[in-house]
């Protein structure tokens, strides 16, 4: 009878079991500023130092697959919004491409429609990195670097207000096309933001990023080999800061990146080993500077031989019916936290998919942090689950 | 390695009834292997020079609809080296009168990403992974009764005194 029972515990319930008589279990979340919205975190203590990591997750789960089953393709992509909810664009940007590679449309997407949301993605990629980097500066204590941050980051929003009508979940990119072409004199003030932006940056560096401070906690914790990355199918800038480049905007060529010139930004461990939590840091600052790379070549085309015309229609080539045939399908693209898959199984006679699955980045970067915080102190537990950057309405979806 | 090399490879390793149907009408051509012997065929890509899938991208859990009483599980494969993608499926006839769950062989000791999604088809599509070091509801509560993304769900009226809406 007891061998019996042994075999149909799980991990978790020994690992409570078996918590020795001086070690603490204690509950980090999920109403705690420091896990970066509702994750608990249960932590096998011994004093300081953390034993094991358990997350527990589905706080924020609001059945996005079963929705997704009931409306058409078109209507699912508020919800895609809400998934990634800093990064909305770019959730919308996957899903449309998904939907038009099965259509067989991908290719007659006029160049000017590529252009704006390689644009307002790479807009909205600089806006989730700031709050990556000034919520990460609080977890650690420096506060001035988040409300600069957040300045910084009021001013996409603004524009991307002025673009989409809202300010955080946007429904601007539509299958086959946009909701509407950008505003009159959208490209003049993105051109301005971008020359106000550039120094903030050299700003935000000589005050967070070689503050000897944030050094000292940062460099060396919570250090993510890339074989153990990869096992764990992490991606995105925690792939990459373990020294692997990866970026599927390279890798798989979509929209308008293949004419576009950009880096990818590694860590390579200039401040203690590679794959350290500093590592993870920098490489989101040098992704902002490199998505201001592309937002300058994208504005230089959209003024020139990309300019608007009066007769340009975002919808032109809106399908009516949106009906792909019977097929499986994946897409993947890089989001701002890493690979986001949608797969599709269509049925070919309904406009509703039959199954969506979602691999949202965030569930696999989270999956991995057991791995990485064992032995540490629990002030470093908090400096790790920061240099994640979660955003837990992914993980629950 | 194309579908065709892999397959091949695969044939020559497992023998031939590895392999039950080949899916090439669509964009992204599917193997279909033996439900039980996943875990090896997987375990054998990984570590294969020539096919090194070392990422698992994703795993779905699909509940085929009621008139087909079908179950399958869906592994989206990639090779960082080679930057080649493979998607293989698993499908097994499962009789929804049974109290017993379906059940597949589990690849969380391939790939450490498998156990969370695993764990998440088990909590929503409800299928069993044999040899799981974990398996338990992930996204919602431990208590919850059924498994949502089946076709024939029906929500509890009540969960602990709420409505369900």
């Amino acid at each position: 009878m007891e061998n019996l029972q042994i075999t149909n515990t799980t991990r978790y319930d020994k690992l409570i079991a078996n918590a020795e008589t001086h070690e603490m279990i204690i509950n980090i979340g999920p109403q705690h500023p420091s896990t970066h919205g509702v994750l608990r975190l249960e932590v096998i203590t011994d004093g300081e130092v953390v034993k094991e990591v358990i997350p527990h997750m589905g706080y924020l789960h609001r059945c996005f697959e079963k929705h997704a089953e009931n409306l058409s393709y078109q209507q699912s992509i508020p919800f895609v919004d809400r998934m990634d909810y800093l990064a909305s664009m770019n959730n919308s940007h996957a899903w449309v491409m998904g939907v038009e590679r099965m259509l067989g449309i991908d290719k007659e997407i006029p160049k000017r429609i590529e252009y704006i949301r390689v644009l307002v993605c790479e807009l909205n990629r600089i806006a989730s990195h700031l709050v990556a980097l000034g919520t990460y500066g609080i977890d650690i204590g420096a506060f001035t670097p988040f409300l600069w941050c957040f300045r910084d980051r009021e001013h996409i929003m603004n524009m991307l207000e002025w673009a989409s009508g809202s300010r955080l979940l946007y429904n601007y990119i539509w299958v086959g096309g946009l909701y509407y072409d950008l505003p009159v004199g959208f490209e003049e003030r993105c051109k301005e933001f971008v020359d106000y932006f550039k120094p903030k940056m050299t700003e935000l560096n000589a005050l967070l990023t070689d503050n000897q401070i944030f050094i000292a906690r940062t460099a060396n914790v919570g250090v993510l080999p890339l074989d153990v990355a990869i096992n764990y199918g992490c991606s995105g800038p925690m792939l990459r800061a373990s020294g692997l480049k990866w970026d599927l905007r390279r890798i798989d060529e979509y929209s308008a990146y293949p004419e576009l010139e950009f880096d990818i930004p590694v860590g390579k461990g200039n401040m203690g080993t590679t794959g350290d939590c500093w590592d993870r840091f920098k490489v989101r600052i040098d992704e902002i500077e490199q998505s201001t790379r592309i937002i300058e070549q994208c504005l230089e085309r959209l003024q020139k031989d990309l300019k608007r015309t009066p007769d340009f229609d975002p919808r032109a080539k809106m399908p009516k019916k949106i009906t792909p045939k019977a097929q499986d399908f994946y897409i993947r693209a890089e989001n701002p936290r890493g690979e986001l898959g949608y797969y599709f199984v269509t049925d070919g006679k309904s406009e509703i998919p039959k199954r969506v699955k979602a691999r949202a980045p965030s569930f696999h970067n989270l999956s991995v942090i057991s791995e990485i915080s064992r032995g540490v102190l629990i002030a470093d537990l908090i400096a790790i689950i920061g240099s994640i950057d979660i955003v837990l309405g992914e993980v629950d979806r | 390695m194309s579908v065709e090399e892999i397959k091949e490879l695969l044939i020559i390793k497992f023998g031939s009834e590895v392999i039950l149907k080949e899916e090439v009408s669509g964009l992204q051509p599917a193997l279909i292997i033996q439900a039980d012997m996943i875990a090896a065929v997987c375990q054998e890509l990984r570590d294969n020079e020539k096919t090194y899938f070392d990422l698992l991208a994703c795993l779905t859990g699909i509940d085929y609809g009621i008139d087909e009483n079908m179950f399958g599980v869906v592994y989206h494969l990639a090779s960082i080296p080679f930057k080649t993608q493979l998607t293989l499926k698993v499908i097994k006839y499962y009789d929804r009168n049974t109290s017993q769950l379906p059940s597949f062989p589990s690849v969380a000791e391939v790939w450490r990403t498998a156990e969370w999604h695993e764990r998440e088809a088990f909590d929503l599509v409800g299928i069993r992974f044999e040899n799981h070091p974990d398996l338990r509801r992930i996204l919602l509560p431990d208590d919850w009764d059924g498994y949502p993304l089946r076709k024939d769900y029906q929500a509890q009226e009540y969960y602990r005194g709420i409505k369900v809406d």
